[in-house]
C-alpha cells in the first residue's frame, strides 16, 4: 500500500502500525512526534495505531532554528 | 545576582540570555556558542525527520535536554493552524510544554500576524501548553495575550535578523507597565550593547540567534552577549542616574589650590 510520509509517497507493507513504520525507518521514537492525517498519535498508541492505504503521516523532530 | 532568577509558569531560568540554534556552521559550533553564552535556554524548530538520510546527526545529541531547557518554536508558520499543529507536535515529542509561538505575517518583514497569534495562543493555552508568544511591540497585543493566559510575552526589538536593536524603547516601556509578566525581547538585536540596552530598560530576558550565529566569530560574540545581559541587568537593578543637560562636577570644589 502507499502512504504519504513527510510529503513523499512511500510503499509499505499492509497491516503496519506507526511503531512498525518507525522501526522500519530506524527512527528513534523517543524524540519524535507523529501526526496521522493531521491528528497527533500519542506515543503510547504507536503500537496500536494501524496505518491504512492513502494515509498521510508527518514525523517531526527538533532541529536547529531561532526565529523563522 | 544570586536572588535574581527569572521564573515563568513556575519554571526557574538561570540565564536571562536565551539563544537560538539556527544558522550555525555545524552542531559543534552551535554547542560551543551555546556554552560560551552561558545560557540555559535554547530554542529549536520543529521539522520533518530526514527519512532518506537517517545518518544525519540530531541536534539533541549535542544539546543535552537535561542541561538546557528546550524551547520549541513554531518558526516558519504563517497560519494559526500550522502554528497550532507544530506546537502540539513539539509538546508531544515529550520534552517540554513550553513553546515559543510565532505566526509570521509576511516574509519580507517577518513581522508577526497578531490576529493569528492570538487565535493560536488561545487554543494552545487551552491545550495546557506554556505559550510564550512572539509579537510586535504593541502594548494592547501584550495585554490580550496575557489575558488569554500567556505567562510571558516576547515583543520584537526590530525585524528578525535585522540587527537594528530596540527600535521603539518607549513601546517596550509601555508594555512593561501594561502587563505584569516577564518581557522577553525577541529578535532584531545586533550586538552586546543592544542586549545591554534591553536589560537596562527593565526587560526580563533577551532571545537572539542571528546576532551570534552571523557574527564573524560566533563563539566570541556569544560570550560578549553574556556580559551584555549581565551588565545591563546589573545596571537596571543598580538604578541609573538621571539624564541632565548640564555638567555636574564629580570632584570636590573645596581645597582647590589658589582659592
Amino acid at each position: 500500500m502507499n502512504i504519504t510520509l513527510n510529503g513523499e509517497i512511500k510503499t509499505v507493507h499492509d497491516n503496519i502500525t506507526v511503531l512498525g513504520l518507525l522501526e522500519l525507518l530506524q527512527i528513534q521514537h523517543q524524540r519524535v512526534a507523529v501526526e496521522l492525517n493531521e491528528s497527533i498519535v500519542k506515543k503510547d498508541n504507536y503500537g496500536s495505531t494501524a496505518i491504512k492505504n492513502g494515509d498521510i503521516l508527518e514525523v517531526v523532530s527538533f532541529m536547529g532554528g531561532g526565529t523563522v | 545576582m544570586i536572588d535574581d532568577k527569572l521564573v515563568i509558569a513556575g519554571i526557574e531560568f538561570q540565564s536571562r540570555l536565551w539563544v537560538g540554534t539556527g544558522k550555525y556552521k555545524d552542531f559543534a559550533e552551535t554547542k560551543k556558542a551555546i556554552e560560551a553564552s552561558g545560557t540555559d535556554v535554547v530554542t529549536v524548530s520543529v521539522r520533518r525527520v530526514n527519512i532518506i538520510d537517517k545518518s544525519k546527526e540530531n541536534l539533541l545529541d549535542y544539546i543535552d535536554p537535561k542541561k538546557y531547557k528546550i524551547l520549541p518554536n513554531t518558526a516558519g508558520c504563517y497560519t494559526a493552524k500550522d502554528a497550532i499543529r507544530t506546537a502540539m507536535l513539539a509538546a508531544e515529542a515529550g520534552i517540554t510544554k513550553l513553546v515559543k509561538l510565532e505566526v509570521i505575517g509576511d516574509d519580507k518583514t517577518l513581522f508577526p500576524d497578531n490576529e493569528a497569534t492570538l487565535e493560536a495562543a488561545k487554543v494552545l493555552v487551552k491545550e495546557g501548553l506554556i505559550v510564550l508568544p512572539y509579537m510586535s511591540d504593541d502594548p494592547i497585543m501584550a495585554k490580550k495575550l496575557v489575558d488569554l493566559g500567556c505567562p510571558a510575552v516576547m515583543p520584537l526589538a526590530a525585524p528578525i535578523g535585522s540587527g537594528l536593536g530596540i527600535r521603539n524603547p518607549y513601546n517596550i516601556r509601555i508594555i512593561m507597565e501594561t502587563v505584569k509578566v516577564p518581557i522577553i525581547v525577541d529578535a532584531g538585536v545586533g550586538t552586546a550593547s543592544d542586549v545591554a540596552f534591553a536589560m537596562e530598560l527593565g526587560c526580563d530576558a533577551v532571545l537572539l540567534n542571528t546576532a551570534i550565529a552571523g557574527a564573524k566569530d560566533p563563539i566570541a560574540m556569544a560570550e560578549a552577549m553574556k556580559y551584555g545581559v549581565l551588565g545591563g541587568r546589573l545596571a537596571y537593578k543598580a538604578g541609573r542616574i538621571p539624564r541632565k543637560l548640564y555638567a555636574t562636577a564629580s570632584s570636590p570644589i573645596e581645597g582647590m589650590i589658589g582659592s
